[in-house]
């Protein structure tokens, strides 16, 4: 789960990291108001869950309140990748003597915390460490004890930082590290992490992701969670177990397992289709999870034809052919439906999809070529 | 033969008497595998499928020489399941349990190794020695005992090409579901290692995803020590960057992780890799007879 910019810097300065001062405006007005009682230089700057809002004119630095209030008018209602920009959040200027990354994020391969730092900060980081991977200070934490003073101060020291600056990056390395965990983050990023013309340490732009699996120890994170920045479908899915990924096409996948619905949608495009949609129906494929699955994919008006593929293991043929039928007796489905039954109970379960008029097929690639010229003789 | 387990097998099931802990064990028990105790605290005395149940992993083994432990608990409850597993002298811990939060599986994985012991997934459908041990939620007649060894982040889509191997006539060593986590407690890199010093296993298949780096460090582990003629397939190629694809760990994170980059680091490790599912038991032929 994402959340905003300026409710990740509202938790990081619980952890004593010091965030630039910002409030959220909805309208122009409010904007002008909080610029006024700032006073000076502010930034606007929109509130979305998407990188390049920068490149994309979603941030704007206003000098006077009404120039303020005129980039919330710019900028509220705009389009940010395919995100619409509902608030702003308006920040105090600051004076830039250097720019610093600094990130804690999950390290797969060895299975631990990392904290990595970089003196090319306000940059993209992914860039950096694709093309100067050098500049990157990288070092792993243990969850259980912290990440120690020496290496926070080892990050410093690696920046090239003068001795009077690092304890207080320091500081704030631990700090990232400790929200990190308390919270069940994902990823910590700070980017840029600043030091002002007057020698002070002020983090100019947060960004927090959590762990889905640990929100039900969180209540207080999952408070923040932004609706209108979701797939509602999406939304709609998980709260049935089902896991579900809108994508551009027009073949609808059902699937049973979460690898097994990649490979489905990868034998579509090999077909020369494109799946509308990733689909896991979760472990048990009851009629009720068919019946809600093919509610969410039928909701697509780009479906032109739909790919049911089962493999049954410990989830019997015949229990997902019935669970099939009765989702059809509930949801009006017009387009095409390919189904492949394998595993358990397969050939029961074609007897009765049989009976329901429908066909079903024994291989995926099978399964695949035939949904592909289904949609397209449905589009014809 | 196999790896990891089989004939020597003394199986406990943690959260036994659980929906699914109680079906799997029924399960598990007719297929054959020696399933010698149960643990849901509070429940000692009670019997799953003729399995004695005990209240603590500690008195399971004193009293019934466990040495394999699979775990049905809910997620919030598995990190402590696993640390009970260990701490009783439990050699091999699969959880099978989906949804443990990562920050809880961090300390986990380091514990687990500390100790010298084994943990499979979390969020895995367990592993499988065809006609010996079934330690899992997998559908057992799909599998056969044979000479290939499989490893694989998924559940559904292992069974796929199980099946389609066994159809084949290609019988399977072990096959071992290793998880779709972001952090797992044994990778592809380690039962590569197992499949290619056990005698038994003559080749192997790698069905991996998008997400992380584990396939590519397979490959590099490929090319330096695996010696066995290796096919693979890798799920996602559709799968568009910065989404979830259902596994917590397959997901393409800053251009990272994606099904291309794994496919061209296999390749050139001299791996066949498989455009779908059913074409991996004529590629590990050819790979096989190339041999």
């Amino acid at each position: 789960m994402d959340v905003h910019e300026y409710q990740a810097a509202e938790i990081l300065a619980r952890y004593g990291v010091p965030v630039n001062p910002g409030r959220v405006a909805e309208s122009p007005q409010e904007a002008r108001s909080i610029a006024a009682d700032f006073g000076g230089t502010v930034a606007v700057k929109a509130q979305v869950h998407t990188g390049g809002r920068g490149k994309a004119g979603g941030i704007k630095l206003a000098h006077t309140p009404d120039e303020a209030g005129d980039a919330a008018t710019a900028i509220l209602g705009m389009d940010i990748n395919g995100h619409t920009v509902n608030r702003v959040l308006v920040a105090k200027g600051a004076r830039i003597a250097h720019e610093f990354y600094l990130g804690v994020v999950l390290d797969r391969p060895n299975r631990q915390v990392l904290v990595m730092a970089s003196a090319e900060g306000g940059v993209d980081i992914e860039e950096v460490a694709r093309e100067r991977p050098e500049k990157i200070v990288r070092r792993l934490g243990d969850p259980a004890l912290g990440f120690h003073p020496y290496q926070a101060r080892e990050v410093a020291f690696a920046l090239g930082l003068p001795a009077n600056r690092v304890n207080g990056f320091a500081a704030i390395a631990q700090q990232l590290f400790d929200a990190y965990i308390e919270e069940d983050a994902t990823l910590v990023e700070v980017n840029p992490l600043i030091l002002t013309e007057e020698g002070e340490w002020l983090a100019l732009d947060s960004k927090m992701s959590f762990d889905d699996n640990a929100l039900y120890r969180h209540a207080d994170t999952e408070e923040m969670r932004d609706l209108a920045e979701e797939n509602a479908t999406e939304l709609d899915a998980r709260r049935s177990g089902i896991s579900f990924v809108k994508l551009d096409g027009d073949i609808g996948c059902i699937v049973n397992g979460a690898g097994l619905a990649m490979a489905t949608m990868d034998a579509v495009k090999l077909n020369g289709g494109e799946p509308a949609n990733f689909l896991d129906v979760g472990g048990g494929a009851s009629a009720a999870q068919v019946a809600k699955a093919f509610g969410l994919v039928t909701a697509d008006p780009h479906v032109r034809a739909i790919l049911i593929n089962i493999f049954g293991g410990i989830t019997r043929g015949d229990v997902v052919a019935n669970g099939i039928r009765e989702a059809l007796a509930e949801v009006q489905v017009t387009v095409p439906i390919v189904v492949r039954l394998s595993g358990t109970n397969a050939e029961e379960g074609k007897q009765i999809l049989a009976e329901a008029g429908l066909t079903a097929v024994d291989t995926m690639d099978q399964a695949a070529a035939e949904v592909v010229a289904a949609a397209r003789r449905h589009a014809a | 033969m196999s790896i990891l387990v089989g004939k020597n097998t003394r199986l406990l099931v943690q959260g036994i008497t659980g929906r699914e802990g109680s079906f799997h064990t029924t399960q598990m028990v007719e297929y054959g595998t020696n399933v010698v105790a149960g643990v849901t605290p509070g429940k000692q005395g009670e019997q799953v499928a003729g399995v004695p149940v005990f209240d603590t992993v500690e008195a399971a083994v004193v009293e019934t020489q466990a040495n394999t432990s699979i775990i049905y608990v809910p997620a919030r409850f598995a990190p402590d399941a696993i640390y009970e597993a260990v701490d009783s002298g439990i050699e091999l811990v699969i959880c099978i349990t989906e949804g443990v939060p990562v920050n809880d599986m961090v300390p986990v994985y380091a514990y687990v190794k500390a100790k010298g012991a084994r943990l499979i997934g979390p969020n895995c459908p367990g592993l499988i020695t065809p006609g010996e041990a079934k330690v899992g939620i997998m559908p057992g007649f799909i599998h056969e005992p044979g000479n290939v060894g499989l490893v694989s982040r998924s559940g559904t889509l292992t069974y796929e090409v199980v099946d389609a191997l066994t159809k084949a006539g290609l019988g399977q060593s072990s096959a071992v579901g290793i998880g779709g986590d972001p952090v797992i407690g044994t990778s592809f890199v380690d039962v590569l290692r197992l499949f290619q010093d056990d005698p038994d296993t003559e080749a192997i298949v790698m069905i991996g995803e998008i997400g992380g780096s584990d396939e590519e460090d397979a490959a590099a582990f490929i090319s330096e020590y695996v010696t066995k003629p290796v096919a693979g397939f890798i799920a996602g190629q559709t799968a568009p960057p910065g989404k979830r694809m259902g596994h917590a760990g397959a997901i393409i994170s800053g251009g990272s992780g994606t099904a291309a980059d794994k496919v061209k680091a296999l390749e050139a490790a001299g791996v066949r890799v498989a455009q779908s599912p059913s074409q991996v038991p004529a590629l590990l032929k050819d790979a096989i007879t190339a041999a």
